[in-house]
């Protein structure tokens, strides 16, 4: 593994990504093809079954390393990663010979089938002839989570020009539920056909925020619609099934099997890119109607019930089994028309509506009434382009509407983990309610790096009462809290719960009693929740 | 029988001889540790140190009035004797024992175990109650032992000399800046260190202190006149418009909290040196069981943890607040550093 664990240290040792890039190319020219497949699995997210649980993991290190497990405990949150913190509590052992990565990957397949005695014995005597790059990497192959810096399109422009094909070809060969046991470099790479795979999606076209100032030109080149706050999908109806992907490459078919009756009303070869949101009398429910769906595999009958889902289709990429994707998106969305228009009402599908507008005064109107549709804002897609790949600037737009805000007064500090270790980043916030400070959300986000220093200086000397890791300090500072919608909570002292809370400002300007009240925050629940 | 040393809003006050040691408030006499700006404040009525530290709290503080002693030496202040012992965090730093009717107590200020073949090296004390930091007071913090922490740090050099590039490397300029100086191989190229490394390199060497050949960075100097440097600096002079003189350099971090792979991160550098004037775990541990002492007083780092660890050591631990900062990746300029 010495050979993953260079390419690991290089890309590790650099912010370049024309290093990163290079790092990787060399391992697709120089690894074993098993190795080179593994390390797309593991940057492109599958990474192999979980084998161990991570408590046997975290007992078996700090046993090795002669610390009681409260203290490993106590330090892996301000570590951030598990892997990390094992590697960096185990003491050194003697070096082994090398094998390569699939060979540390197929001994764990070996050691799942073996009684625990024996996988922790391999897995004991794994570690000791490692030295602590490789534990690190082979830790990380026990608890999953390969996130090391590569994303999927920096290793994709590496195997681009480790392999001589084109970026998008490689996209495409990538998506989908393969694993490295169920295909091989072979016909995953150099394959011709890559959609030889009737499951295969479509790599996602994603939006760029639209900021302050961006000219895009005449109103009527853009097309408009609602920007629904569900979850980004794409049905796939191929072969007589039906599959549904998520943005982040995961099949969510089971979690949502109302779409199974899109088979019926929608024609064979179609491919919808869309939105799935709680739904019904003919409106969208609030978010959480649909997060109750997402943490499950399979779904109770209630729950179809009380929280039934649509698609809200917005493009159409493929029709009759044709890639229709290079076609204008004025073209492909009257096709979508024409096609959701043939399925009946209780069709579990919808055509997200066109709110377009001649000029940018009257869609800054409709913008405005976002909140009134469950929506976040609008999207705007030139009406001329085709449907890209990635994250590509100038033709889809999002174009949120401005967060709700509200002053607020920090009461609770705690430190951060992983890249924030050492400085004070979590924070509790309250409004208040006669004498009293009411707190109601917590917030790690918004500030400056060195804001976060300077919030750290202070916490550090104001602090009046510690609760293990939290630190209440003095009321005195008051910050501006953005948010993206609020609902009724009982499990809160202050009645509310907010989404998407973060730190807009830090008002040095406000004093603590000017911050807003809990009678405040009730009024934006009435009015917004 | 009273405590030798007491916890006061000021700072650690023996009550036996009226002063205190390495106060954060002015009072009338100070005995110090260390020159580092959270242990050396301006403003006490007399200043007592050793030696070693002297020149750089006059560069530091200016006017002061300061008395010296050697390692080792016994001074009797009213009822208590003090004498100051190495503690090898920087050169001259001191660990401070104090004895009353018997009674031994001792400020160990910042310390590190392992010799940086700079400092004098540390000098376990014999105690009753030891005093100490514990800025990397948890398992995951053990450093890179030196011989493979010079190779990597002139790797580094070397491999972007040979590109003609120049490297950055971070480090608070008393201390740090100069371990890291006697760390480096002049052969590869020449070495630039800023304005706050070279005025504390100046005093160091005024005291006797042998450092390797080094060029001032001054406003007009210009990178590319220096092919292949190594260039030190203060950890906050990186990403600053005083380093664009240098557009083409790979930067490092020389820190403890170069351990954390997130950390590393965070900073944006190219590269991290785990390398610390603190003590690791293993030296904390190692440093509390050869003072002999039962009780233990944690100032700073990461107390509420390290002290429940002494406890089930066996262990009488406690935890005092002190203003002392422990190592501070953010310094807000030289005169900050830890």
């Amino acid at each position: 593994m010495k050979d993953f664990a260079t390419l690991f240290t290089r890309v590790d040792q650099t912010t370049k990504t024309t290093r990163k890039v290079s790092a990787l190319a060399d391992f697709f020219e120089t690894a074993a093809p098993s190795d080179r497949l593994w390390c797309i699995a593991l940057f492109s997210g599958r990474r192999p079954r979980r084998v161990i649980t991570t408590s046997l993991l975290r007992e078996w290190a700090s046993e090795r390393a002669g610390i009681p497990l409260w203290l490993f405990e106590e330090s892996y949150p301000i570590v951030g990663d598990l892997a990390e913190t094992i590697s960096l509590v185990l003491p050194a052992g003697e070096p082994a010979e090398d094998k390569p990565l699939t060979f540390w990957i197929e001994r764990l397949a070996e050691l799942s089938r073996a009684d625990e005695d024996t996988r922790k014995a391999g897995i004991l005597e794994a570690w000791e002839g490692q030295d602590r790059t490789e534990r690190l990497l082979f830790t990380k192959l026990l608890t999953g989570g390969f996130r090391v810096g590569v994303s999927q399109k920096l290793m994709t422009r590496a195997l681009s020009q480790a392999t001589g094909q084109e970026e998008a070809l490689l996209t495409h060969k990538l998506m989908g539920s393969w694993t490295p046991e169920t295909t091989t470099w072979e016909r995953l790479i150099e394959a011709e056909d890559p959609s030889a795979d009737l499951s295969r999606p479509y790599p996602f076209y994603l939006a760029y925020q639209l900021e302050e100032g961006d000219d895009l030109g005449p109103a009527t080149d853009w097309f408009a619609e609602r920007k629904w706050d569900g979850i980004r999908g794409q049905l796939i109806l191929r072969g007589g099934e039906h599959h549904l992907w998520s943005r982040g490459e995961e099949l969510m078919t089971d979690r949502f099997p109302e779409f199974a009756r899109l088979i019926d009303y929608l024609p064979e070869g179609t491919v919808i890119d869309g939105e799935v949101l709680a739904f019904q009398d003919e409106r969208p429910l609030p978010f959480n109607a649909l997060q109750k769906r997402i943490g499950r595999k399979t779904v109770p009958k209630k729950l179809l019930i009380e929280s039934p889902v649509v698609l809200m289709a917005y493009d159409l990429l493929e029709e009759a089994g044709r890639d229709v994707r290079d076609q204008p998106f004025a073209d492909r969305r009257a096709r979508l028309d024409a096609l959701v228009a043939q399925a009946p009402a209780e069709a579990p599908v919808r055509l997200s509506p066109n709110v377009s507008a001649e000029d940018w005064e009257s869609l800054a109107e409709t913008r405005a009434e976002s909140r009134d549709f469950n929506a976040e804002g609008l999207m705007l897609k030139r009406r001329d382009s085709p449907y890209l790949s990635g994250r590509k600037k100038g033709d889809w737009w999002k174009w949120k509407v401005d967060p709700l805000t509200i002053d607020a007064v920090m009461i609770y500090a705690q430190q951060g983990s992983g890249r924030r270790a050492n400085l004070f980043t979590d924070f509790t916030f309250a409004v208040h309610d006669g004498d009293t400070l009411v707190p109601f959300t917590k917030a790690y986000s918004g500030l400056t790096d060195a804001e976060f220093r300077r919030i750290t200086q202070w916490v550090r000397k104001n602090t009046v009462q510690r609760f293990g890791p939290v630190r209440q300090v003095t009321p005195t500072h008051v910050f501006e809290i953005a948010f993206e919608g609020i609902q009724e909570s009982p499990r809160h002292k202050s009645g509310v719960a907010l989404r998407f809370p973060r730190m807009a400002r830090w008002r040095h300007d406000k004093p603590v009693a000017e911050a807003n009240t809990l009678e405040d925050l009730k009024e934006m629940l009435r009015m917004y929740g | 029988m009273a405590d030798v040393l007491t916890f006061t809003d000021r700072g650690i006050y023996c009550p036996a001889a009226d002063i205190h040691i390495d106060p954060w408030r002015p009072v009338d006499r100070a005995l110090i540790t260390h020159g580092h700006a959270d242990h050396a404040r301006p403003g006490m009525g007399r200043y007592l140190c050793t030696e070693g530290s002297a020149p750089v709290m006059r560069h530091r503080l200016g006017e002061i009035d300061v008395e010296t002693v050697r390692y080792g030496e016994r001074v009797t202040i009213g009822g208590a004797t003090f004498s100051f012992h190495p503690a090898g965090h920087v050169p001259g730093s001191a660990q401070i024992r104090v004895e009353v009717g018997g009674e031994v107590w001792v400020v160990s200020g910042d310390y590190k175990t392992v010799g940086d073949g700079l400092s004098e090296p540390f000098e376990p004390v014999r105690c009753h109650a030891f005093i100490t930091e514990c800025t990397f007071g948890l398992p995951v913090f053990t450093w890179t032992a030196l011989p493979a922490l010079r190779a990597q740090i002139n790797d580094w050099w070397r491999a972007n000399a040979a590109e003609g590039r120049a490297c950055i490397l971070g480090a608070y300029s008393l201390g740090k800046a100069q371990r890291l100086l006697h760390d480096l191989d002049p052969e590869i190229g020449p070495i630039l260190t800023h304005g706050a490394v070279e005025n504390t390199n100046a005093v160091l060497r005024e005291q006797g202190l042998a450092l390797p050949e080094t060029i001032r960075v001054e406003p007009e100097t210009r990178g590319k006149d220096h092919p292949g440097a190594m260039v030190i600096a203060p950890p906050s002079a990186l990403g600053s418009a005083w380093a664009r003189r240098f557009p083409n350099s790979s930067t490092g971090f020389a820190s403890g909290w170069m351990a954390l792979r997130g950390v590393r991160r965070r900073r944006a550098a190219d590269r991290g040196f785990i390398v610390s004037d603190h003590a690791d775990w293993p030296g904390l541990n190692a440093a509390i069981a050869e003072t002999g002492a039962e009780r233990i007083f944690v100032t700073h780092g990461y107390t509420s943890i390290f002290r429940r660890w002494l406890e089930e050591q066996g262990y009488d631990a406690k935890i005092v607040e002190t203003d002392y900062e422990g190592e501070s990746l953010d310094d807000a300029g030289d005169q900050e550093a830890a």
